[in-house]
């Protein structure tokens, strides 16, 4: 053992000595190494103790503009606050500094950090910290571990650059990451940041509350969809909307925006994403080197990376996990609203609308806008119905049931002549909108199929494509209004797990 | 009038906790999951302010800013009105922000103690219908967990207000943390995730102190909580009750 150990440290030895190099200057060369821990004690701290500025999320604090190591003073208070985690939806969050997540600590490789951890008197809860920059067993954990109403302190040198994520480490620790309890702690390397034009502070988490999504009142924790990973919320910065809306970050064409995001977990990794963009760089996992022209970066729970990428095109861009459920069905979704000309060379906007029938198409006579001019002159003719409901009919129906509604035997059931159909026409209105799965028999013959909810279409919609089903092939000829299928889909249940 | 026998009614009140097997969080060693503990008899709901008040009356090296600072941290009875009124804090409230050096010379004026981890665990362990099994018991799970839930901020609220367990106590779980004698003596590492890996040298037996059941939260704040304690500190959830012989 003794033997391997040695032999390593010649290894390390060896690499060190390979060539000059620059500290944790951000490189693509395998050559150009930082040296790591080893290289990273810069020397004791030059001049008076300087107090950290400390940031809410999305903001940053401003680079530290040193040039020599320092001691730095960072006081963070632990406070176990409930607020809303989803419009109507409170939760009590355990956090570092009042919000979800945690506040940004901003230091230099190399500086003498004195870190106190102050655990606010209301709380109920021990709390500690483990920050992932720490070198040194339980990364602070064990030195940090604070009662409420009292204080701790302790002191480390901060010898990796990089992007790292703090936590708490007190039992049960799953439960205080999932309560909100991390954030994020850079450490410049000593050339700094290079400079760019807007920084943010992004940080994922998941979420486990009793209820369901967005079920209204105080939600508890629960543990057991913890222990499944069957996340409730997966968010970016501790609530819905936290950065989307009114709060969607900023920036304007021609600037470079930089990214610092972290992923608290506790159990789910990020498949970071903003739609529309391409990360030019991304010092990927929050270390010293970076990698160019990436679409979606892997952010592991306990993790970061830092994105970088310069915006040509105004307008609203959506941050998201790409894993996709989530972003729609969870809550992770973020915004980055940008101002500024649009430069058409780079992207057109939408320079065509036209409806697309493909070879379906009955050329578009203007049936349908005349057929809704109409209704909502309150005059809806069943001719006018009838001929919106054509090219409706052509553009949805006929792939399946085809363009003579004869459908295809055993596989799609016929409208032509069709006894289920002219038997109920507020069983025919609820298929439309409902969908309809299962055994059905129609003239004779036995279907087991699905057909989906026509979510897409509304009322006024289905009615007219009723109408002209039932005007046409040998049916009974009932005109369906818009009311009447109003009335079904008020009355009527959709299928679990069908979109709106 | 009312009000005042009601307040004495739980005032007066101890439970029998007849003698038991109980079944360790933190086993000493894999062969001693279960510890016998004798019967001894417990008060039925946390001290409350109003008791409290009584006992610094009587004994005025108790009171606020009398009290040594060795014994007391600053926070000691700070939500009274004064050292020797209670203000706006409920009388029949659960005395909190009070050490554990002050709750244990209470505890003895009453001709009592603190009651032990293992005895005020075994005493916390009865469901609302059963001596054991409240760990288990999604009931109470529920009831601890909810409370952690909620934040801290208010003031806890008067005792006695939930329903009696299986032995005939209040408030053990939902209300307020509670002092118990050995604290201290779980010799936990201050960094949980060392649990059984590097620090068997550090303590006898603590190579072993590992739990029985990983999924029961409750119990591992309460472990956590108590660890993180030392004996002159007060905060606003932690209270106590005494422990007496049968």
């Amino acid at each position: 053992m003794i033997r391997a150990r040695s032999l390593m440290l010649l290894a390390l030895f060896s690499f060190a000595c390979n060539g000059a190099q620059t500290p944790g200057t951000p490189s693509k060369a395998a050559s150009d190494e930082t040296g790591g821990s080893k290289k990273g004690d810069l020397g004791p701290p030059v001049g008076e103790p300087i107090q950290a500025v400390l940031t809410n999320s999305p903001e940053v604090p401003p680079p530290t503009g040193r040039t020599q190591p320092a001691k730095v003073v960072v006081e963070l208070e632990v406070r176990e606050v409930t607020k809303a985690i989803s419009e109507g939806v409170d939760y009590t969050f355990w956090t570092f500094g009042g919000e979800v997540p945690g506040k940004f600590i901003r230091i230099r490789q190399g500086d003498t950090v004195e870190f106190h951890l102050q655990n606010h008197p209301s709380s109920k809860m021990p709390h500690n910290i483990d920050l992932h920059a720490v070198t040194g067993p339980g990364g602070g954990a064990a030195s940090s571990f604070t009662a409420p109403g009292h204080a701790s302190q302790f002191t480390f040198k901060a010898l990796n650059p990089g992007l790292y994520v703090y936590h708490c480490a007190t039992a049960p620790v799953g439960m205080h990451i999932a309560n909100g309890m991390y954030g994020l702690i850079l450490v410049e390397p000593p050339g700094g940041m290079p400079p760019v034009d807007r920084e943010y502070y992004v940080m994922q988490g998941d979420f486990y509350t009793v209820g369901k999504y967005r079920e209204k009142g105080l939600q508890p924790f629960d543990m057991q969809k913890a222990i499944e990973e069957n996340a409730t919320y997966v968010l970016f910065n501790g609530s819905e909307g936290a950065i989307a809306g009114d709060a969607a970050l900023t920036a304007k064409v021609g600037e470079t925006v930089r990214l610092y995001v972290g992923n608290g977990g506790p159990n789910l990794v990020s498949s970071f994403h903003v739609i529309g963009e391409i990360f030019d760089k991304v010092y990927y996992e929050g270390g010293s080197r970076f990698q160019e022209n990436v679409q979606t970066t892997l952010i592991p729970a306990g993790g970061s990376a830092i994105v970088e990428f310069y915006v040509e095109a105004p307008g609203t861009y959506v941050i998201v996990d790409h894993s996709i459920f989530r972003a729609f069905n969870k809550g992770a979704v973020g915004m980055l609203k940008v101002d500024g000309a649009d430069d058409l060379a780079i992207y057109s906007g939408k320079e065509v609308d036209s409806v697309y029938l493909a070879d379906m198409s009955v050329t578009p006579g203007g049936a349908i806008a005349e057929a809704t001019s109409q209704a909502a002159a309150g005059q809806l003719t069943p001719a006018a119905q009838v001929k919106a409901g054509e090219t409706l009919f052509a553009g949805t129906c006929s792939t399946c049931h085809q363009a003579n509604g004869a459908g295809l035997e055993g596989v799609f059931p016929p409208l032509a002549a069709s006894d289920y159909l002219n038997a109920d026409p507020k069983r025919a209105i609820g298929v439309v909108v409902n969908g309809l799965s299962g055994p059905v028999t129609v003239n004779g013959k036995d279907y087991v199929s699905v057909m989906p909810p026509m979510s897409q279409l509304n009322d006024d919609e289905i009615a007219n494509i009723l109408t002209y089903v039932y005007a046409s092939w040998g049916n009974s000829g009932v005109v369906v209004s818009a009311a009447e299928v109003a009335q079904v889909r008020a009355s009527t249940t959709r299928p679990a797990g069908a979109a709106h | 009038m009312f009000a005042l026998f009601t307040n004495l009614a739980f005032a007066a009140g101890t439970v029998l906790i007849p003698a038991g097997s109980h079944r360790v969080f933190y086993p000493l060693s894999p062969e001693e999951t279960e510890v016998w503990v004798p019967a001894f008899r417990l008060d039925v709901t946390p001290v409350t302010n109003a008791e409290f008040l009584a006992f610094v009356t009587r004994a005025p090296s108790w009171t606020r800013g009398q009290a040594p600072a060795l014994f007391v941290d600053p926070q000691y009875l700070s939500h009274w009105g004064s050292p020797t009124s209670l203000g706006g804090a409920l009388p029949n409230g659960p005395v909190v922000n009070v050490s554990w050096h002050a709750a244990r010379a209470y505890c003895r004026a009453q001709g009592g103690e603190l009651p032990t981890t293992d005895q005020w665990e075994r005493a916390a362990d009865a469901t609302l219908t059963a001596p054991t099994g409240a760990r288990s018991d999604p009931q109470m799970t529920a009831r601890v967990l909810d409370w952690y839930g909620r934040s801290g901020d208010a003031a806890p609220g008067t005792v006695g207000q939930h329903a009696a367990n299986h032995f005939g106590a209040h408030d053990l779980l939902g209300l307020v943390w509670e002092w118990t004698l050995d604290f201290d003596s779980q010799l936990l590492s201050a960094d949980v995730r060392e649990a059984g890996d590097e620090d068997r040298s550090r303590f006898c037996g603590s190579g072993a102190a590992s739990a029985t059941d990983v999924a029961d939260y409750a119990s591992f704040m309460r472990f956590a909580y108590r660890s993180s304690l030392k004996a002159s500190y007060t905060t606003s959830n932690l209270g106590f009750r005494c422990a007496y012989s049968p």
